[in-house]
């Protein structure tokens, strides 16, 4: 797929010279390549982690039969399956696609600049990044297993190889995920810095496309939480390694002191996968029902305030952890509060969409729902994050089906309506829209029926992280049993449905229509160059002379007004 | 690569790029050393016996290490200043004396250490000698980032190319101490 797009690359401009297959696809500063190689990857890691769910989510509705593909899962398996499941989804698929992989395709292109800021430091971002998921798969294969002490990792469980029992496991997790931190403050640091300076000229600071907006401030926000976690991944890995206590209370050690570290990066990091999905879900909605962004300016606010609020929720997570009452209140206030910025943005997004003429292609369908799903996932926050209803509440299926209802549209709900928007400028064709509803429709109808069975089973009392429900009588009535077998067989189609995508994918990268610059009549800069663009991206770098969303404007023949037109 | 591409040498912001970005970086690198002093000073607030371990530390050295990392960051300042003027051989010179008071912090910081593991302080002795190494031993792979980072440089600079990176390296230079001046007080002299 990445050989059709760069095989024309070379095609625009006169002074190529040939390169061979690896120093084109896997040592490339280019940005688009790398765009592929985060997204490849990210799609790849995301097949791992869609078929650890499938293993664990078969023992739980069919207890200790064996797992088509599988085998048994031993209740070690079972643990390592969820804790890493956990990880990959958040670090290895929802940051390199959304972040990175957008980031790198869209930032220049959005911009009307060539390439990012540091070519070399982008492709060892990547470089690094594949580095951590290596280790992170190898971590699988070593004496004792993958880690199992959930991805929050919280000691002395994941401290103590007495504990946890994967004495190299543990340690190899937490180094896959501060590497994968590196990789992510070098691509941070690019993305911002390329932003900043250098933007097309005329190109003001309310004319950049909103999604580029997002996954700035996503990288601010990564780049300010992530700091503490670092230090603590360094502080879990002399505990684990060279017999310090920075964990054990016997020792001057305090065990909380993790949960703040890693709340501290943890909170921010919902808002960090969140905000670029939130882009790409303005980009799409604008194109596909032909007006502005409603209040472009609210929009950017709202996001600075979740941004900074998102700094002063962390401890919503430890409100059984012996934290004091007071403290407590406080952060429920916090908690609550943050949820004003993004019901807003979810009112401006309904407002967008208010008049509009909508057209119901395959990214607009996956943009909708994101509103759809989303906001299920907001609400049921509101229970978690009163410290009260959260008592009853923590560490039960509930607040894993809200968790899924809010990281499931973002990393998948979002990547789907990015890709799909997008597809056409990465390959130069259409992607089958028949098939790509189909894949929507299945996929959107079996995500609702896995989570909401789970939203009910977690108000019944069924708690996470149990390896066989039949030996909690209490749990493992009838009806619960039948809403598991449910949940289960719903993952097994959605993953199933997946493969629609997958071949969709391909063959139209290969054997699709052919589409020419700006399929969409879009009026933001990256439709100006080739499908898919050359090296260098535009022939002739553009000029801006107005905001990027200038649809239906009164007085013109056409229902867009480009960017880089000048009148 | 052949060349710079054009998102390098744009300027929108009117800051250049490496210095920007550098900026960004050192915003990074203090959420790192905060997260470290942060949960330090919540153990020394809970804990007062941390007073009594941190008289076993050498103020002295201390001492002395501050004064040289604070000198060897004035050779940065001139190094900075003589690549203003364009010269980079000069640049080249004061960089090398930033190198060696690096050097020098190292040296005299293994001496102490050797003295205080000797005396049975070890990293694996109690919470405050964990953040006293760990703390203390980040900073110091910071120092020798830096000096690496100054030797490519320094030798760059005296070929007269890439002028504009001998700022960089010193603002870079100025973090490494700024940190020190945190840690001293914090690890020495709070007894």
């Amino acid at each position: 797929m990445a050989h059709a797009a760069a095989a024309h690359a070379h095609d625009d401009h006169g002074h190529h010279h040939e390169e061979g297959f690896i120093r084109k696809y896997f040592w490339s500063t280019d940005h688009k390549i790398i765009c592929f190689q985060y997204l490849f990857t990210g799609m790849i890691l995301a097949a791992i982690g869609g078929f650890m769910a499938y293993a664990f989510r078969m023992q739980l509705a069919f207890p200790g039969e064996s797992v088509p593909l599988f085998g048994v899962v031993s209740p070690y398996e079972y643990n390592s399956l969820v804790t890493n499941h956990g990880t990959v989804m958040i670090f290895w698929v929802a940051m390199p696609v959304l972040i990175a992989a957008f980031g790198n395709y869209l930032i220049p292109l959005m911009l009307g600049c060539d390439d990012m800021v540091f070519p070399r430091l982008n492709r060892l971002s990547f470089q690094v990044f594949l580095l951590s998921a290596i280790v992170l798969i190898a971590s699988f294969f070593v004496e004792g297993g993958a880690f199992g002490g959930a991805w929050t990792a919280y000691p002395p469980l994941s401290a103590k190889a007495h504990y946890n029992l994967t004495p190299a496991g543990s340690t190899l997790w937490v180094i896959a995920v501060a590497l994968e931190f590196v990789a992510f403050l070098m691509g941070g640091i690019n993305f911002i810095t390329t932003t900043m300076n250098s933007r097309a000229p005329g190109m003001k600071m309310w004319d950049i496309p909103m999604v580029v907006w997002m996954i700035v401030i996503a990288s601010i926000l990564f780049m300010v939480s992530v700091g503490p976690l670092i230090a603590g991944a360094a502080m879990l890995v002399f505990d684990q390694m060279l017999g310090t206590g920075f964990f054990d209370p016997n020792r001057g050690g305090d065990p909380v002191l993790w949960q703040h570290l890693f709340w501290f990066f943890g909170h921010p990091e919902v808002y960090v996968v969140l905000l670029p999905a939130i882009g790409i879900v303005a980009e799409v909605m604008c194109v596909f029902s032909r007006k502005k962004l409603f209040a472009y300016k609210i929009v950017l606010y709202t996001a600075f305030a979740t941004g900074i609020l998102s700094f002063f929720v962390w401890a919503h997570h430890q409100f059984i952890s012996g934290i004091d009452p007071r403290m407590a209140n406080i952060f429920t206030v916090t908690t609550v509060l943050i949820s004003v910025p993004l019901a807003e943005m979810m009112f401006v997004f309904i407002a967008t969409l208010y008049g509009g003429s909508i057209r119901l292609t395959t990214p607009m369908l996956w943009a909708m729902s994101f509103i759809a799903t989303f906001l299920l996932g907001g609400v049921t926050g509101i229970f978690l994050g009163a410290s009260g209803a959260d008592i009853y509440f923590h560490d039960t299926y509930f607040v894993l089906a809200h968790f899924h209802y809010t990281f499931y549209p973002i990393a998948i709900i979002g990547t789907m309506a990015g890709v799909t928007h997008w597809f056409p400028k990465m390959f130069g064709r259409q992607l089958n829209e028949f098939w790509g509803r189909v894949h929507f429709w299945v996929t959107i109808i079996a995500f609702n029926c896995i989570f909401i069975p789970l939203f009910v089973l977690g108000a019944g009392g069924q708690h996470r992280r149990i390896y066989d429900f039949q030996n909690y009588p209490d749990l493992a009535g009838q009806s619960m049993v039948n809403m598991r077998v449910f949940a289960t067989i719903s993952l097994v189609i959605m993953l199933v449905a997946q493969f629609i995508f997958i071949i969709n994918f391909i063959y139209s990268a290969f054997r699709g229509k052919k589409v020419g610059r700006n399929p969409y009549n879009a009026t933001t800069l990256e439709w100006v160059a080739p499908s898919p663009p050359g090296h260098g991206n535009f022939e002739e770098m553009p000029t801006v002379y107005r905001g990027p969303y200038e649809y239906s404007v009164p007085g013109r023949d056409e229902d867009y007004w480009p960017q880089h037109v000048p009148n | 690569m052949d060349g710079k591409p054009l998102a390098t040498l744009r300027s929108t912001s009117g800051v250049p790029t490496g210095r920007l970005a550098l900026w960004w970086l050192l915003g990074s690198e203090i959420v790192i050393f905060g997260g470290v002093l942060m949960s330090y000073l919540m153990h020394r607030i809970g804990h007062v016996e941390f007073g009594d371990y941190a008289s076993h530390t050498n103020t002295l050295a201390g001492a002395i290490n501050t004064i040289v990392l604070l000198s060897s960051s004035l050779t940065a300042v001139l190094a900075h200043d003589a690549a203003e003027m364009g010269n980079g051989k000069k640049a080249f010179r004061y960089l090398m004396f930033t190198v060696f008071g690096g050097a020098c912090f190292l040296v005299i910081k293994s001496f102490e250490w050797s003295h205080e593991i000797h005396l049975g302080y070890t990293l694996q002795t109690n919470a405050f000698w964990h953040f006293y190494y760990t703390a203390a031993g980040l900073h110091a792979l910071h120092v020798i980032g830096g000096m690496i980072a100054i030797t490519i440089v320094a030798f760059q600079a005296r070929k007269g190319h890439e002028l504009q990176r001998v700022e960089l390296v010193g603002i870079y230079w100025h973090f490494v101490d700024v940190v020190w001046v945190f840690l001293f007080p914090l690890l020495y002299i709070a007894k």
